[in-house]
């Protein structure tokens, strides 16, 4: 398993290889397309991060002593969002999710829906990724 | 890139109106987003700003500047002069009666708190009613349930038919004899329908119930005139109608504004305070508390007089060919459907596209330079009632073109051939 900071270089590679904003979301579109599907046990009220336009589901649970992520949203770019960051941070240990930098959202160009967060809700989910990580460390 | 919008070069169908010389007023439409040309289409959201308007406020600060009413020197009875001179434009603008009937706030929504406010404190009572439609913003719904929660009164909703239009059958049953208040939209923010508000004025006082409109999205796209309408109390924002943010004007009858409450307590609007008691000022200045907003009262006066300096009715049918346009054009792609088909309608075209999430198209469309709302619009009702999401929402103001409303299209194609993949 490749580390969270060998991930977000592979995908700053990935993205490098679009010259314009076509590819970029084609390529999102795409992610979120594939994006597995969440149990919908975990598609409830209590695993929503509520967005004003787009809505995030999110669930983490201990498997190995790694945290394994699976989510969902009801719009397919931020779906494609949420494929990058379970990528990255899905099958982890606890610790590295929780102190992890993700820098790679600056550089694929895509801060702008992070700063949206009345929007999508994306950046309270990586808050919620980093949270449930932490609460985990303690069970390792 | 190829489609991209090359120019705004495109005549108006409108004999008259030249779309060109009314870009040139606003200077932040000569911007560029993304290094392409910026397409603006959420004016009912809030509109730009002509030249005029900013010079009028800097103008302000550089030379008028000081607290209004109370000084005996120069600076400050200029500025007072100034101030009061924007309450004039505001009453003609309204065509009110007189300046004491026009009180400056911060918006549309301030001024329905500030009626909701008042009602509450001095006329609801347990049972009363209090009467809003199901096209009404949030702006237009939550105040009223707080008064009605505080006074136990309960708040009835008129519904609205599948095109987006009023349920006007159903009207006289809602007006009863304990309805205390109709609190209405005029133009709504999400449909672009135009109601019938005479006629609901008309009926609502022929049972003495005195009627609010919520002229925020009127205001901008059609000639309003209050004495005309005998509307009660008429609420809008300056800064949907070309001028800055943080003012707005809340017209309101002599009588009614002599009978309610004040809203807030503070300076100007007291005449002699006492700690036994306090008199209160005149109108207007009974519901100004505090200083007001000078600088973006003058500077709303300056968006009143270049709306005058235009033929308003050209201007008017520009935006109705803005439209037309945009219904007939945007029709033709598959799968898209217009949310708000009233025969009646201002320059606001709201759509879904199959499943399609607004956000995702909104997200495409701003790549391409192009500025659309998506979401509820603040009318979370109203989209339950349609049972969706959200919408897409394209809303043109004066200075929007017929090829911005082709390019909008071509980029909207384009969004959808991307996101069905």
């Amino acid at each position: 398993m490749a580390s969270i900071d060998e991930l977000q270089k592979t995908t700053i590679g990935e993205f490098a290889l679009f010259d314009d904003w076509t590819g970029k979301y084609e390529y999102l579109i795409d992610l979120g397309k594939q994006l597995p599907l969440i149990d919908p046990q975990y598609k409830t009220d209590e695993y929503r991060i509520k967005g004003c336009q787009s809505q995030v589901w999110l669930n983490g649970e201990l498997q190995d002593d790694k945290v394994h992520f699976t989510a969902d949203s009801d719009a397919i770019i931020t779906k494609g969002l949420i494929a990058l960051l379970v990528r990255i941070l899905s099958d982890q240990e606890p610790l590295e999710i929780a102190k992890t930098d993700l820098y790679f959202i600056d550089q694929i160009g895509l801060r702008e829906h992070l700063s949206l967060t009345r929007s999508n809700g994306l950046a309270h989910m990586i808050d919620r990724m980093k949270l449930m990580a932490h609460d985990f460390t303690e069970r390792v | 890139m190829t489609e991209q919008i090359k120019s705004v070069k495109a005549p108006s169908v409108v004999p008259g109106f030249d779309v060109n010389k009314i870009r040139e007023a606003f200077p932040l439409l000569k911007r560029t987003v993304r290094g392409m040309p910026l397409v603006f289409l959420d004016s009912a959201a809030s509109s730009q700003k002509p030249r005029v308007v900013i010079d009028a406020i800097s103008n302000y600060y550089e030379q008028h500047h000081a607290n209004v009413h109370r000084g005996v020197y120069a600076l400050s009875a200029e500025a007072t002069d100034l101030f009061e001179d924007a309450r004039n434009a505001a009453a003609r603008f309204l065509n009110a009666g007189s300046t004491r009937e026009i009180i400056f706030t911060r918006g549309t929504t301030e001024g329905i708190n500030c009626i909701s406010t008042c009602f509450e404190r001095a006329i609801l009572q347990p049972g009363d009613e209090v009467l809003i439609s199901g096209m009404e913003h949030h702006s237009n719904i939550v105040p009223w349930q707080i008064a009605c929660e505080q006074t136990g009164a309960h708040l009835r909703v008129l519904p609205v038919t599948d095109s987006g239009e009023l349920r006007m059958d159903l009207l006289d049953g809602l007006l009863t004899e304990r309805t205390r208040i109709v609190s209405i939209v005029h133009v709504s923010n999400t449909l672009g329908t135009i109601n019938p508000v005479e006629e609901i004025i008309r009926r609502a006082h022929a049972k003495d119930i005195p009627v609010l409109l919520d002229g925020a999205q009127a205001a901008p796209h059609m000639i309003i005139d209050v004495q005309a309408l005998d509307v009660d109390f008429y609420v809008c924002s300056s800064h949907k109608m070309y001028g800055p943010t943080g003012i707005g004007i809340l017209y309101g009858k002599e009588e009614w504004l002599e009978r309610l409450p004040p809203y807030q307590g503070g300076g100007e609007m007291i005449r002699e305070v006492t700690f036994e008691k306090t008199e209160y000022n005149d109108l207007p200045y009974k519901f100004e508390a505090g200083t007001p907003n000078i600088a973006d009262a003058i500077g709303l006066a300056a968006a009143i007089r270049f709306l005058e300096s235009l033929p308003r009715d050209e201007v008017l049918k520009h935006e109705h060919e803005l439209l037309k346009a945009a219904t007939q054009t945007l029709t033709e792609i598959e799968g898209l459907r217009i949310i708000g088909e009233a025969a009646d309608k201002t320059s606001v075209i709201s759509f879904v596209i199959d499943d399609l999430h607004p956000h995702d198209i909104g997200t495409l469309l701003d790549q391409q330079g192009i500025a659309v709302r998506t979401g509820h619009h603040c009318t979370e009702p109203l989209m339950n009632r349609y049972g969706i999401p959200g919408t897409t929402r394209a809303s043109f103001g004066m200075y929007n073109t017929l090829d911005e409303v082709e390019f909008l299209c071509q980029a909207l194609r384009r969004a959808v051939k991307m996101l069905r993949g």
